[in-house]
Order: structure tokens, then sequence, then C-alpha cells
């Protein structure tokens, strides 16, 4: 065990933060919301031309995007994921753009490289890294979300166009994507698995209306996307008819790394320690009561434990180990912290906690209340917390597998 | 940056297991803490020879010469199985050993704990929920000892005690052997029957100043809490790992109870639970070695997460197997009891956390 990262690799830290000094300026970072933020996570990063231009240095400098071949845009590094670990550190603390936070880049590009046509690749993969094409993801469906497979929207082909009909929710920046990935049933006799193809479709095809959703929160930051007769171009599937379940696989892996960053857990941690030194509750600080702390130091062990299960994981990927369970549980594990943070920072507000967000006299704008009702959403979000369980049971320990239809 | 065991360290556990799994099968167990003393001197001797108890002991004084991350996967192989002796008295003695200044003391019982020879225990506990140095009442004056001590772990079968109490100077650790006059040594009947604790009392007790101040007493207390940590670890992924076992094999409703919800859903929490808690085990043990400003926060939120966790595990798997869980000749209560005994020794989960807050200053 070793906790330092050796000459070598803080050789590459020195050179990378050289890098990050001559070429994003302070007044660079000025300019945009830190890429550290919950505004940063949900998809608004900076995709000026000033940051372009930063990205497609980083990208030569090998510093980006570097599982991504150079001939559609990235950097074609060896897998290190120490470096990958230094590069991530690194670019936060600088407050610099990395790569494109989103599911274009995170889930439509891997599932490109792996099933697209060499068009496809040519037309959609650089654009989407340097975040110039934006997508959406089309998967979920009134009655299909934890069994997805049982998805309806029906794709038939029309000599040379798929002819689109159903309806998607849930979707996340449908308002202002230019495409969406999209899943939809095209052999409507094949057993549920078999009957799926994967769908590249314009968002500005005529027959498609979005209209927002809006969540408990109050706010909308998801929509219902609605198709009729939508036409796409036939040559827009990704892999073969009838195989779009396993294009659509190796995306949701990387969705569930997306989820429940351990970076933004700490922030919330760390704020509501300073809300409650800051909070007086029945005539002094909300930090000195006992049960507080006591919680406080509860959710801070697993916080920690979940940081250090990073690093654990860290070295069985750099080592070529498969994670198994280890990785498993990591989505349902960070998820449930979240929640429980959330609920902490709830009862340190205490009678306070029946504010609404942006009330003055609520504890910062009432932002904890918001933040304890999303932490719901990513509980449910990209496989729902029961889902996970019979992941960790069946794939995990051995279990049988549930009976299925 | 490598947050993992090396290959030694895998050898070692594996070798621990398997010195186990053929010698201390869980009847061996129950043969042992059906016993009087409680203690099987070939069982400890045969782990002794693996050189269990000199693991973090250096070199020179006939030891491995390795870490408290090495003692640590030690424990957690004899948490798995249960294992009854006085693993965690010498542990704790050896720390505080290593924490003194007294050539003579380490000369002589260092390499007789290491090699099995000698057991040495730590008496820290006193009436009252005091496990902190600067609350004992043990007092010590003109190297003579009298105070009464509390749930000594193997105090029974000591060569020698290193009692915590306080002179002029404030706390210390004073070194009493077994043969002392004004020593006396009462067993306790513990819940856990695989770890003995006894109270000890001290009249006027002649014994010999260790170490001054209350260094030695924390870097003790700290192995402990890692080690207790780490024992409940193991302990607690056994009682997973049966369960899960029992869930593939009980068959009710026509099919194996493990193809349940209910029963899967709670065996995935609790994996969910402990697989990230290891982690955090390792950690506080390499920082007892490598990052000592974080040892003492490290180590109390260690032991109170995984004793909380083991406490947990320890309830599920009973409850998961029904009847034959709650019977005494089926072996799950020898974990159940044992992670009572993880719980409550050194101080329980909320003690330590009320501690890791005023350590963070709070």
């Amino acid at each position: 065990m070793d906790l330092s990262y050796g000459e070598e690799y803080e050789r590459f830290r020195a050179e990378l933060r050289k890098f990050l000094a001559e070429n994003w300026s302070d007044k660079d970072r000025a300019d945009g919301p830190a890429p550290d933020t919950q505004a940063a996570f949900m998809g608004a990063v900076r995709i000026d031309e000033r940051a372009t231009g930063f990205r497609l240095l980083a990208i030569e400098r090998g510093y980006l995007y570097r599982q991504v071949p150079r001939r559609y845009g990235g950097s074609e590094q060896p897998a290190d994921p120490l470096k990958a670990t230094i590069i991530a550190e690194e670019f936060r603390s600088a407050s610099a753009p990395g790569e494109v936070i989103g599911q274009g880049a995170s889930m439509l590009v891997p599932t490109l490289l792996e099933h697209g046509t060499e068009e496809q690749k040519q037309f959609f993969v650089q654009g989407t890294l340097l975040g110039k094409i934006r997508w959406c993801q089309g998967y979920s469906e009134p009655g299909a979300g934890s069994d997805l497979a049982s998805l309806r929207t029906k794709a038939e082909l029309a000599g040379d166009s798929w002819v689109v009909n159903g309806q998607k929710i849930w979707t996340s920046n449908a308002d202002t994507a230019q495409w969406m990935f999209c899943l939809v049933r095209t052999e409507p006799e094949a057993p549920k698995h078999e009957g799926i193809s994967y769908l590249l479709i314009e968002m500005k095809t005529p027959g498609i209306t979005v209209r927002p959703l809006r969540q408990m929160t109050g706010d909308a930051d998801f929509n219902e996307v609605f198709f009729d007769n939508v036409r796409v171009p036939a040559q827009n599937i990704v892999g073969k008819r009838g195989q779009g379940w396993i294009v659509s696989r190796s995306t949701l892996k990387h969705e569930r790394a997306l989820i429940g960053g351990s970076h933004l857990t700490r922030r919330m941690f760390e704020g509501i320690v300073t809300l409650a030194k800051a909070l007086t509750v029945h005539g002094r600080p909300a930090i000195a009561d006992s049960v507080i702390r006591n919680r406080l130091v509860e959710l801070e062990a697993r916080l920690l434990a979940n940081e250090y299960q990073g690093y654990r994981l860290l070295t069985m990927s750099a080592r070529g180990e498969e994670p198994g369970l280890a990785g498993m549980v990591m989505k349902l594990a960070s998820t449930q912290l979240g929640y429980d943070i959330a609920k902490l920072a709830m009862d340190v507000i205490g009678d306070k906690g029946l504010l609404a967000p942006g009330e003055a006299n609520a504890p910062a704008m009432g932002m904890f209340g918001t933040a304890y009702m999303w932490s719901l959403g990513v509980l449910i979000a990209g496989g729902a917390a029961n889902i996970q369980r019979n992941i960790i049971a069946e794939r995990g320990l051995g279990l049988p597998r549930d009976a299925r239809k | 940056m490598d947050f993992g065991l090396s290959e030694d360290q895998v050898l070692l556990k594996e070798a621990i297991r398997r010195y186990l799994d053929s010698e201390c099968p869980t009847t061996r167990v129950r043969a042992i803490m059906e016993s009087e003393s409680g203690h099987d001197a070939a069982l400890w001797q045969g782990l002794a020879d693996l050189g269990v108890p000199g693991l973090a002991i250096p070199t020179p004084h006939g030891g491995a010469g390795l870490e408290l991350l090495d003692l640590a996967l030690a424990a957690e192989e004899l948490g798995r199985a249960c294992t009854p002796g006085p693993f965690l008295g010498c542990a704790m003695a050896s720390a505080a050993l290593l924490a003194s200044e007294d050539s003579d003391a380490k000369a002589r019982w260092l390499p007789a704990v290491a090699s099995g020879r000698a057991i040495v225990t730590v008496a820290l506990g006193e009436e009252g929920g005091v496990w902190d140095a600067a609350a004992l009442t043990t007092r010590a004056r003109d190297g003579r000892l009298t105070g009464r001590k509390l749930l000594v772990p193997a105090a029974a079968v000591a060569d020698a005690i290193l009692v915590a109490a306080q002179d002029g100077d404030g706390p210390g650790l004073w070194l009493v052997e077994r043969s002392a006059p004004g020593l006396e040594v009462a067993p306790l009947r513990g819940t856990d029957m695989t770890r003995r604790v006894a109270a000890v009392a001290l009249s006027d007790a002649p014994g010999v100043a260790i170490a001054g101040g209350r260094r030695a007493v924390d870097r003790a207390r700290d192995a402990g809490l890692v080690l207790l940590a780490a024992d409940a670890y193991g302990g607690a992924r056994r009682c997973l790992d049966m369960t899960v076992e029992y869930a593939l094999t009980r068959e009710q409703f026509g099919q194996p109870i493990g193809g349940f919800q209910g029963v899967k859903h709670q065996l995935a929490d609790l994996a969910t639970e402990l697989e990230p808690a290891l982690s955090l085990c390792w950690y506080a043990a390499h920082a007892y070695d490598h990052i000592p400003e974080r040892l003492e926060r490290h180590a109390a939120l260690a032991k109170a997460h995984l004793t909380d966790l083991y406490d947990r595990a320890a309830r599920v798997a009973t409850e998961l197997h029904g009847g034959i869980g709650f019977t005494w000749e089926y072996d799950l209560h020898l974990w159940f009891r044992r992670a009572v005994f993880d719980r409550a020794f050194l101080g329980d989960a909320e003690f330590h956390r009320l501690r890791a807050a005023d350590l963070a200053g709070w």
C-alpha cells in the first residue's frame, strides 16, 4: 500500500499543472461556472469558442478523451487510471474545461466507437466530444422504467426511412439537444430483448414534440418527447436491426460511473458541517448537539469509506483486476449516502426546513430542501435502488434470478 | 498510488486462513469456549509459529517487522474464523511496548510475545465506561499501583499486564507481572466466549513504569480500535457468506429462500455496506504507520463504523436463518456474540463518534 503517486506520476502532474497555468488563465476561470458545481454536473459546462480552443489543445497534449482514437477527435493514450485520476483532479482544481459532461460524450461516443459505422463515427464523434453536437437519451417510457426492454415506441421501415411513433419520458436536455440516441421496437414479433433497435434521431425532424416535465422540486429539468410519424433516415441505425439492446448495454455501464460522483457528496457534507456551525438551535450552535455530532460522524465514516473504495477500485483497475462485487455496490452505496446526507441537512435545519427554495429566511436559500428531493431522483435514475439490489444479489452474491417475463 | 494488498499480504492472509480452516473449525472453537481458561495453548502456538503475534514487531525484537495493516489482515482472518485466544491483548501490549522507551522491558517481553512464549495484555478500562487515559482513577505511587481495572482481555492467562494508571505527572503505563503481590485477577463471564475478560484489582501491587504520558496508552488503544474494526469486517463478511450459502440451500414454498426478493435485498444491502467499509479499515491501519496526523480520528471512525456493521450483519444473518439461527447448536451465535464484544470493547460506537467530532474541532 502506497498512497503517494511516485516520481513518474508526480512529474506528469507537474507538467499538467504547467500546461493548465499557461493555457487556462485566472480570467478564463472567472468567466465560467466552476465545473465542480451541481450546474456543471447537470450538463451546463462551457462549450464556447474559448473552451473549445482549450479542449483541442488539451486533446492534442493527450489529457482528454484518452480512450478515443485520434482519427475521431480523441487523444488515443494507453489506459492509465492513475493519470486519468490526476487529470480529473488537476482540471477540477484549475476549473478548466475537461471532458464534456453529458450523455453524448459519456454514453453515445463509446457506443458509436464500438458499434457505429465509419460514417457515423466521422460525422458525430468529434463534434460530440467538443460539445458542439448536444445529445439527449431516448430510453425510458411511461410504461418502461425498470423493465426498460418492454419499451413500445415503434419504428417501421418504409422505403429508406424508419417511421417512429410513440413516447419517451424523463428525457434530460431534449429541449436543447440537436440529436437523440433512442431505443425503439422494430421487430414486434421477436422476444422483447431481440426486437429493439438503436436509432439516432435529429430533434428538428417534423413530428417530434418536446414538452417540459416538471419534477417534484417544482423545476422542469426533464422532458417528455412525443413521436408522430417521425421519419428517420434508414442509415441512422447503430448496430443491426434487433440488436439495440446489446448496443445500449455498453452505454449503461458508462452512466453508472457518471452518477454519484463522490466529490459532490463531499461538498454537500462539508456544506452541512458549515451550516451546523452557523445555525443556532435552542440557543446554541446545532453542531453542539450530540445527536447531530453522532450522525455527522456516522455519515463521514461512510463518505470516507466510499472515497477509499474509490482508491481501491482505481488500484484494481490499474492492476487489471476485475472489481466484481466491490464495483457493483458503488451506485447504491453512493446514492444511498447522498440521500442520508441530504436528510441530515434537513434535520439540522429543523423547523426552517419547511421553508421553500428561494425564500430569503430559509437557510442557504432553501438549497438543502431541493437537494433532499434530488437525492431521491439520483437513487431512481440509471437503475433504481431495487434494481441495483437485484444486480448485487444475483451477479455479485450468486443468488437466484428473479422470475422475469 | 497503490491502495491494495501486496502479493506477500495476500499470501499471509491465505496462510492464516488455511491454518484456521484446518485447525480452528467451530467444533474446536466450542471446545475452547467451554473450557475453564478459554485458552488453547497449542492453537495459539500454531498462530505464533505462523508469525501472527509478531507481525508488527520489528525484527530486532524477534518479529517480522511489518505493519499494523498486516496485523489487521490477521485480525480479519481471526474474526472470520471466530478464533479464541489472546490476540487482541498481545497486539495492544506490543503496540504499547513499542511506544515505550524502556529497552529492558522491550528486550524481555517483545520477543517472548512474538514467539508465543509469553502472553502480555493491556489493562485500560475502568468502571463507568472509562477508556481514556485522562479519566483513569487507578493510581501509581513510588512503583506501587492501586485501583480496579475492568474488562481486561486475556488477563487470566497473561504473564504480564500493562496497567494504564495515573501518577502525579499524569497518565502512563506500568508493567505488572502475573506473580506480583497485591494483584488479583477475577475472570468475568462474557457474552463473547471466545475472548475472555477479567477484572483486575491492584492493591499496592509493584509495577515498573514503562511509559510516561499518554502516548503509549493511545498507541495501544488506536491499535486495538483498528484491530477490532478488522475483526468486525472478517466476522461480518463471514455472516454474509454463511447466510448466502444457507439461502441457496434452504427451501421453503418450493424454492431456495435466496430467490425471494425480501431475502436478496437484505443481503444486497449488507454487501453494499460492507464492501466500502473494508477500505476504511485498511486506510485506518495504513494511517497507524504512515499518516500519524490522521490516525486517531480514523481509528475511532473505523471502529465505530465497522463494529456497528458487524452488529447489523450478525442480526440480519440470524434473522434470515430463521429458527435454526436461534439454536445453540447452529454456529451463528458465536459471531453474534463476538460482534457484541467488538462493539463494546474500548468504548462503543457513539463514544468514538463523539470523540471523532471533538477531534475534528466541531
